[in-house]
């Protein structure tokens, strides 16, 4: 070993004999796994504190031999060390990385101790793979055949423990499938900070339960679904529903919060099934609120606009966007944005505003508790990129009473509103009905019905783009579904509303944008396409006076003065 | 260049051309009086081999209970995509222990190939090809087998195992130790 390799303070570690610079302490499973080595285990999660009670993860270990009297290193015939391998097992997860620490993944020991944690994992299983929705994704299932033995020697009667149990509003409870890793009760412990769930009985009596007179409905509970290696806890919405193997899965991220989780939209055939979280270490681990995995029902929501409306009437887009032009052409032009459009959207209607010369450009506030994990006090997703992108210069308030102002001044005469419901928002329908009001949404709002002119928009899930958390990362989320056949994509809305008005062109598709916004500002020398999946952090300092709402969360501190200044 | 052929004239026997309607009217003869080789078909029908495989069908066990219990494993296999299931659960007390069943089945008899793949993949023994060979109708809609359809061509099938009725008694028997 050079000097040079030692002061970068890594150690070595030998994972069947092949060397791996690691930092020290680092847990062994995920040092074989950093060179493509899996350690099969069930209970160790790299976000949860070590249990080591499934057994799955035993390797051998083994440490360069030194000579007892004299602490002299043994040397083999060749000069090379000795390495003295412990005569039983240990387990991977139980176990820290230390210099020169060796250890064997798949040696004849190691082998036969999985199949034997197999076996008698599998020795109670009920195997009711053909109903149980884990099947697919069910690590039980790979290790089974991975590392089983491929048939059973248990001929004796199966344990039964209770099934089909509701454990909360969200969560199924199926105890013969429970394989006792303890990953949900720690997740609860350690986690949600909800502690409700425990084993009781002892043996193969052992039985998962909430503790009498709870139930585990927090907001994290449907994390234990997604982290119970096997079938045990499932979830209510997701129940039967469709077999995991059938779903596509596309990166997006939770537009509940300005948290911004990122997630997995499952599809199939232009249908979302279920929303689960992403692991990304800078923001929220492997987690993600409940709340956030019913946004999809936005998608088929009873509100859902389907096609594009001018007064009473269904028209096309075009017909739609080219009344929306000559209204817009107007003057006295307000605009609405919202903290729930992209990066890119907001950059469209930052131009449209300017064009137009906007006499004022609001934003609507959402603003509610936070939980002090992953749900933050805003409410709006990207109030940072409305920021970054020059359409707002303050923080947006919940009240549209300014903009209410300037419509009874007879100031404002249209109104162009993008995702917002303008009557929730505190105008007044006499107010609303004085101005021309141009509306792009996705649902039937109170304030749609009295525009002049709909333009029916897409949700989150069916198109792509970029928003920007409250650390102002900037993450991409990309198309599940296809939307609605009478619905335009907002951005190529925004875009031909702007083309239109200034007789420029104006780019249209989220890359397109991205090769003006990448030019120069704070968005310079990046493009929709260099932005990796975990996001980049942008520069937020010159927005450090602004009083943002967000309180600590999980992986974010606000900012000191912001504290200071509640 | 073109190939001439001359043709050879004929002899005596073949001037005659009674040796080759004798010859005809051999064959002729042999065949109306060897057994048949045809059958009246569709009055008539073939006695249908061993593992012969027709149209798939869906089959319930000896007490009625459904066996498919919607895995999705056959539509997953379908190599054609005919079959289309959408799960559901199962609301009726007796079976509750089973809860999962299909709530619709739809096998596509215009995309179906008949390769049996979903009966061997099945691992509830539900789905099998039986021996009806002969599909008609006079829309693309008729000739999808609903779930009702599926169950009326399939019928019964007479296996002793009954596995989930075991496992419901040794729910209700309580813990074996």
């Amino acid at each position: 070993m050079s000097e040079e390799k030692k002061d970068d303070g890594l150690i070595s570690v030998f994972i069947d004999g092949q060397e791996v610079r690691t930092k020290p302490g680092t847990n062994i499973i995920e040092v074989a796994a950093s060179v493509g080595k899996e350690i099969p285990h069930y209970c160790y999660h790299p976000k949860l504190s070590v249990s080591g009670n499934c057994r799955m993860c035993l390797i051998e270990l083994g440490m360069p031999g030194r000579d007892r009297a004299t602490g002299e290193p043994i040397l083999n015939e060749d000069g090379s060390p000795k390495i003295m391998f412990f005569p039983g097992p240990a387990i991977g997860c139980g176990t820290n990385a230390a210099p020169n620490m060796h250890v064997k993944t798949d040696s004849d020991m190691v082998k036969e101790c999985r199949e034997g944690v197999t076996e008698f994992l599998l020795a109670n299983h009920p195997l009711d793979c053909p109903i149980c929705d884990q099947a697919g994704e069910c690590r039980l299932q790979e290790f089974s055949t991975s590392h089983g033995a491929g048939y059973s020697r248990f001929v004796e009667q199966k344990n039964v423990k209770p099934k089909r149990t509701r454990l909360g509003p969200r969560v199924m409870l199926d105890d013969e499938r429970c394989i006792l890793c303890s990953r949900c009760i720690r997740f609860c412990q350690e986690v949600a900070d909800d502690d409700v769930l425990g084993f009781t009985d002892r043996g193969s009596y052992s039985t998962l339960t909430c503790f009498p007179g709870k139930q585990l409905e927090n907001n994290y509970s449907l994390n234990t679904v997604d982290i119970c290696p096997v079938g045990a806890l499932t979830s209510t919405d997701f129940r039967f529903k469709m077999r995991v193997w059938f779903l596509k899965h596309v990166k997006s991220i939770d537009f509940e919060t300005s948290v911004g989780c990122n997630t997995d939209v499952w599809a199939r055939e232009g249908k979302i099934y279920r929303i689960t979280p992403r692991r990304n270490d800078e923001v929220n681990d492997t987690w993600m609120p409940d709340s956030g995995r019913e946004l999809y029902k936005l998608v088929d929501g009873e509100n859902r606009l389907p096609h594009c409306k001018a007064g009473e009437a269904n028209v096309s887009a075009s017909d739609a966007l080219a009344k929306a032009v000559e209204l817009l052409k107007g003057e006295g032009v307000a605009i609405v944005g919202s903290g729930r459009c992209s990066v890119e959207e907001q950059y469209a209607l930052k131009a449209i505003a300017e064009t137009t010369k906007a006499v004022g450009v609001y934003l609507v506030g959402r603003y509610g508790d936070d939980d002090g994990i992953l749900v933050s006090r805003d409410r709006n997703a990207n109030v940072r990129g409305a920021l970054m992108t020059g359409l707002i210069n303050s923080l947006p308030e919940e009240s549209l009473s300014d903009l209410g102002a300037k419509i009874d001044s007879g100031e404002v005469k249209v109104v162009l509103s993008v995702k917002e419901d303008l009557v929730a928002a505190g105008l007044s329908k006499d107010q609303i009905a004085k101005v021309k009001l141009v509306s792009f949404d996705t649902q039937r709002y109170a304030s749609t019905d009295l525009a002049g002119v709909v333009i029916a928009g897409l949700t989150p899930f069916e198109r792509s783009g970029t928003v920007i958390n409250q650390q102002f990362r900037i993450q991409k989320f990309h198309k599940a579904v296809p939307g609605p056949a009478g619905a335009v994509d907002d951005l190529v809305a925004l875009a031909t509303v702007q083309a239109n008005l200034s007789e420029e062109s104006f780019p249209s598709t989220v890359a397109s944008v991205w090769k003006q916004l990448g030019e120069s500002g704070p968005f310079e020398g990046l493009s929709f396409k260099s932005i990796p999946d975990e996001g980049v952090l942008l520069d937020g300092s010159a927005f450090g006076a602004l009083p943002f709402a967000e309180g600590k969360s999980l992986h974010f501190e606000p900012k000191q003065e912001a504290v200071a200044a509640e | 260049m073109a190939i001439v052929l001359k043709r050879k004239p004929l002899n005596f026997l073949e001037k005659l051309y009674l040796p080759q309607i004798v010859a005809g009217l051999s064959t002729t003869f042999k065949r109306m009086l060897a057994p048949k080789e045809t059958m009246e078909y569709p009055e008539e029908r073939p006695p249908i081999p061993k593992g012969y495989r027709g149209v798939p069908t869906l089959v319930k066990d000896p007490e009625g209970r459904e066996k498919c219990v919607s895995c999705q494993l056959c539509e997953f296999v379908c190599p054609p995509k005919a079959i289309r299931i959408i799960p559901g659960e199962i609301q009726d007390e007796e079976h509750a222990n089973v809860e999962k069943a299909p709530k619709e089945f739809d096998i596509d008899m215009l995309r179906c190939i008949y390769c049996g793949m979903c009966e061997e993949v099945c691992p509830e023994e539900a789905i099998w090809l039986q021996n009806q060979y002969s599909m008609s109708g006079y829309s693309r809609e008729e000739m999808v087998n609903n779930k009702e359809k599926l169950y009326e061509l399939g019928g019964t099938l007479p296996d002793q195992h009954f596995k989930w009725k075991k496992k419901k008694e040794a729910e209700e028997a309580g813990n074996a130790h």
